[in-house]
């Protein structure tokens, strides 16, 4: 641990603590909902207003500001989920498994977000909702994952036990991740190459650009408050016995 | 780190580099099932089905869309190249279509070696730009790269 700096170290083990994360969470929130909704306004009205039309499909082109950061969501939640998947395993830190368990249901959501909105915009463009190439089916398959996931947290009582058998899943299934990155690469596919990440030379015009990582960092800001919101539930739900959680309760009673 | 997390840690790390490598194994074995198309190189050198269905994807080469008796026939030639195909489809192009540009196929080839195709996909490259600067770049008549196709 001699690498981290030891304020950093500090703060990671006092969040550990389930009162102080709850405590921390609690005073976060406005803050984050503030840069949430200035991110998202911004990168709205980038995307729809100010952006110019695309050279060769008009304005059919501005479901990206939806569909590509949804589907980066898609991506990075299902990593968070394998990370602190891991980490409950290893050091049996009860908030890195409700951190998992709370992304499930949210990269779950965007992972449908991504589906739904290609295939709204494959349809006129490509000319059709959905073809079996190695992009579409893997995102299909990180679907399927994530309903997993959920499912087997649910299936089993006991929520300790529900957590590890959940990490392996997550941690197995993490493998699909470099698929969905490169397909498009490794693979013949109709969905398109990469833009943003290719770094050679740009492939989309800096006007466009701005307002899809504006979007990207909307996105992301929202799944920490979605996250962090479940996650307060479930740890009261899993500490509801503990004399913190009394001590709330009986305060908000008051 | 005390001895039972650092095993944990060993296991897990070992269970996801044998996860990663079975994975790496299967989908080389299927390689050929994942592509989505044939390039027509393939399809010159017989690599392509000869009486089966199967996708053919190129850019369609500047010039050679044609419809030869006014119906909804559509004849154009399509190439990656170094090979060129050429393509009939009777039916409606979806809005992307247009010389160029990359589409897919799906059809199969008559013994002319046509490929009579059921069903154009048209296959949108990873460029986005205003009209304004589309207009303004000379266009190269070879993309440097394959990958758009």
């Amino acid at each position: 641990m001699w690498l981290i700096p030891d304020p950093v170290v500090r703060f990671f083990h006092r969040m550990a603590s389930p009162p102080h994360f709850y405590a921390f969470t609690e005073r976060l929130m406005p803050w984050l909902t503030a840069v949430f909704v200035l991110l998202l306004g911004c990168g709205l009205y980038g995307g729809l207003i100010l952006a110019p039309p695309d050279y060769q499909q008009g304005d059919s082109y501005r479901i990206i500001y939806i569909h590509v950061p949804a589907a980066w969501m898609s991506l990075f939640i299902y990593v968070v989920m394998a990370v602190t998947g891991a980490i409950g395993l290893i050091w049996r830190i009860k908030l890195a498994e409700i951190v998992m368990i709370s992304s499930a249901s949210i990269g779950a959501g965007f992972t449908f977000i991504a589906l739904v909105t290609g295939s709204l915009w494959g349809k006129p463009m490509w000319g059709a909702w959905w073809v079996w190439d190695a992009r579409l089916t893997s995102e299909l398959i990180l679907l399927f994952l994530y309903l997993g996931v959920i499912g087997l947290y649910g299936a089993i009582d006991d929520k300790r036990m529900a957590s590890r058998a959940v990490a392996i899943l997550a941690l197995v299934g993490v493998v699909n991740i470099p698929i969905i990155h490169y397909s498009v690469e490794w693979w013949n596919t109709l969905h398109q190459g990469p833009t943003v990440t290719k770094l050679d030379k740009p492939s989309i015009h800096v006007t466009m650009l701005v307002p899809l990582l504006l979007m990207a960092l909307a996105f992301k800001v929202y799944y920490l408050i979605a996250m962090i919101q479940h996650a307060r539930v479930e740890l009261l739900q899993r500490e509801r016995n503990s004399q913190w959680v009394k001590n709330i309760a009986a305060g908000s009673a008051k | 780190m005390k001895t039972a997390r650092k095993q944990r840690l060993i296991l897990i790390a070992l269970m996801v580099i044998g996860a990663g490598v079975a994975t790496a194994f299967a989908l080389k074995s299927f390689n050929e099932n994942l592509m989505y198309f044939f390039p027509p190189s393939d399809v010159a050198a017989g690599k392509a089905p000869k009486d089966a269905l199967f996708r053919l994807g190129g850019m369609v080469v500047k010039g050679s869309v044609e419809r030869p008796d006014k119906s909804m026939l559509v004849r154009f030639k399509l190439t990656d190249f170094k090979q060129e195909v050429t393509v009939e489809y009777t039916g409606i192009l979806p809005d992307l279509f247009r010389e160029g540009q990359g589409i897919v196929a799906h059809g199969k080839l008559n013994p002319q070696g046509v490929f009579v195709a059921e069903e154009v996909l048209a296959k949108h490259d990873e460029n986005y730009m205003p009209p304004e600067v589309a207009g303004s770049l000379q266009k190269p008549d070879k993309p440097t790269t394959g990958r758009q196709l």
